[in-house]
């Protein structure tokens, strides 16, 4: 079997909203250029709608693909979905990561927690989901999201 | 265009080599131990191949045991200058950073067991030099095994002067030739080695194929236990056609040599140069001593994996030094033993390119690595935080 699936690739060669959102109200980034992949979401909302999300990616092929998923997943969707996107729900769509990629799709989740984190206290409200978990991408020891 | 530039991981096998190992799979498949004509057919391909590997080496046949890879041949010569050692009550041993895994993991073994292990620093050009290794040198030093050819960035040690030190202080050494047999010349007389590693599918052979040359006089001791095949050395049916492409390969690499670097060096420093034109980007290893096929680059704001898989999508097989490529989370040790930084690291490509290289495919090569950085690089917060001075860039001349 080949590394990735054909919708990781496929996401990978044709990533969806790639690219900075100039009127976003939330960014967030997530990763560290050390362990090799950073991630960054930029969202757009509007009356509690993922009105338009976009990202930017430094990393590898599952990062990318993971990246461009997870804006798939929430694009036009409430916020309150956005907030409960876990990492297993992209991978799932991705057809699978590799078990050493997992990692990629916990980036993505955690780099929209923080573009919401940070439309939240923009707005200078609460933020209401889970706080990101902080994990920077450096699996090392790692135990968050078995 | 399909460019095969990974020729580093392994190599296509030449018509010749093919050629050499067919009969011994069709029609001579004795084995080499038995009394009937086909196995002394067999066992006479093997003495013949022994005797050719021997002259490309310039060493006597008695002194080749055959073994299944470059791996097990690191293996071997390491454990048995380890015990020798020993049994002297010498237990210490000098390597580099940047050694292939295959001798890394059994020195860590090693030292696990209580050897000292000194591993020597190949500074930012990639080599480790003969006064490092003269200054490293203790009593209780029984093995010193440095690389002829570093398999990432192909800097090329001088093993000559290597050898002569360890001669001078009795120390024995054993030098990791996989990627240096059958592209540049290797003499173990000349050189003073001790020990050599080679595996055949580095220069057009099969894989799974190596040799071990231990001179005469030195231990060896076995790994692989067994029957009497290889002077009781190594146990196990020999791999007669395997063997037999692997003198043929062996050969012909050394004929075709000294034409085929004629060609490649150029094409070699004709992509260095066009890569060189990127932005941010640095050659890792020295320009000048470096094997005539290898071209290895670091990108500033780029991850490796992603590079691999679209230039694999324009037709170019090539590797990286990135955690994501290394199946581990840490890049390449070898470009953190020059000194590269792990942002930077995760950025590398190497290129490793054979002699039917043409100056059109290094042309396309340029090109096609030129647009896919420009891509990732458009697409990477990482690299819009180092030009927007949010992050500091890490390679300090701006050919901009
Ligand atoms: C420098 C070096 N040593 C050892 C090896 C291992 O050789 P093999 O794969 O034949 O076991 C390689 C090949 O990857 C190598 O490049
Ligand atoms: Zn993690």
């Amino acid at each position: 079997m080949a590394l990735y699936s054909n919708t990781v690739m496929d996401h990978f060669r044709n990533p969806r909203n790639l690219g900075v959102l100039e009127d976003a109200n939330g960014i967030g980034e997530a990763g560290n250029p050390v362990c090799g992949d950073i991630m960054k979401i930029y969202l757009k909302i509007e009356n509690g709608i993922i009105e338009d999300v976009s990202f930017e990616t430094f990393g590898c092929g599952s990062a990318i693909a993971s990246s461009s998923m997870a804006t798939e997943l929430i694009k036009g969707k409430p916020v309150e979905e956005a907030l409960a996107l876990t990492n297993k729900a992209v991978a799932e769509a991705l057809d699978g990561l590799p078990a050493h990629k997992m990692h990629c799709s916990v980036l993505a989740e955690e780099a929209i927690k923080e573009a919401l984190k940070d439309y939240y206290a923009k707005q200078g409200l609460p933020f209401p989901g889970e706080e990101p978990e902080g994990c920077d991408g450096c699996c090392e020891g790692c135990t968050l999201h078995q | 265009m399909n460019i095969y530039a990974d020729n580093g991981a392994t190599t296509k096998m030449s018509q010749r080599a093919i050629d050499a190992m067919i009969p011994y799979m069709a029609e001579f498949y004795g084995n080499p131990s038995s009394l009937y004509s086909i196995g002394q057919k067999a066992k006479e391909a093997l003495d013949d191949a022994r005797e050719r590997v021997a002259k490309c080496l310039n060493c006597s046949p008695q002194e080749i045991t055959f073994t299944g890879g470059g791996s097990e041949a690191d293996n071997q010569a390491i454990v048995s200058a380890a015990m020798a050692g020993a049994k002297k009550g010498k237990m210490h041993i000098i390597s580099t950073a940047f050694e292939h895994h295959a001798v890394l993991h059994i020195l860590k073994k090693l030292a696990g067991e209580g050897y000292e292990v000194t591993l020597l620093d190949p500074g930012e050009k990639g080599i480790v030099t003969a006064e490092q290794v003269r200054a490293a040198i203790t009593p209780e030093t029984c093995l010193v095994t440095i690389m002829f050819v570093n398999n990432e960035i192909g800097t090329i040690m001088p093993v000559a002067e290597i050898g002569a030190v360890c001669r001078e202080k009795g120390v024995t050494f054993h030098t990791d030739a996989v990627q240096a047999v059958g592209h540049i010349p290797v003499d173990v007389k000349a050189m003073n080695i001790d020990m050599l590693s080679l595996a055949a599918h580095k220069f057009h052979g099969p894989k799974g194929c190596g040799v071990l040359y231990v001179r005469r006089g030195l231990p060896i001791y076995n790994i692989i236990e067994g029957g009497a095949q290889e002077r009781g050395k190594r146990g196990g049916t020999e791999n007669v056609a395997a063997i037999m492409g692997l003198a043929a390969a062996l050969e012909e690499s050394c004929e075709n040599m000294e034409e085929d670097n004629k060609r490649l060096i150029p094409l070699r420093d004709r992509l260095i140069e066009g890569l060189s034109k990127i932005p941010y980007s640095i050659l890792n290893g020295d320009a000048e001593r470096r094997a005539p096929g290898n071209v290895n680059f670091c990108f500033e704001g780029i991850e490796g994996e992603s590079l691999l898989l679209l230039l694999d999508d324009k037709g170019i097989s090539a590797s990286s030094g990135s955690a994501c490529t290394s199946g581990s989370l840490d890049p390449s040790h070898v470009l953190l033993s020059i000194g590269r930084p792990h942002e930077l690291a995760h950025g590398s490509l190497r290129l490793t390119i054979g002699a039917d290289i043409t100056e059109e495919e290094v042309d396309y090569i340029i090109k096609s690595v030129g647009e896919v950085v420009a891509y990732l690089r458009s697409i990477s917060p990482f690299w819009h935080d180092l030009e927007s001075g949010k992050r500091q860039h890490m390679i300090s001349e701006h050919w901009r």
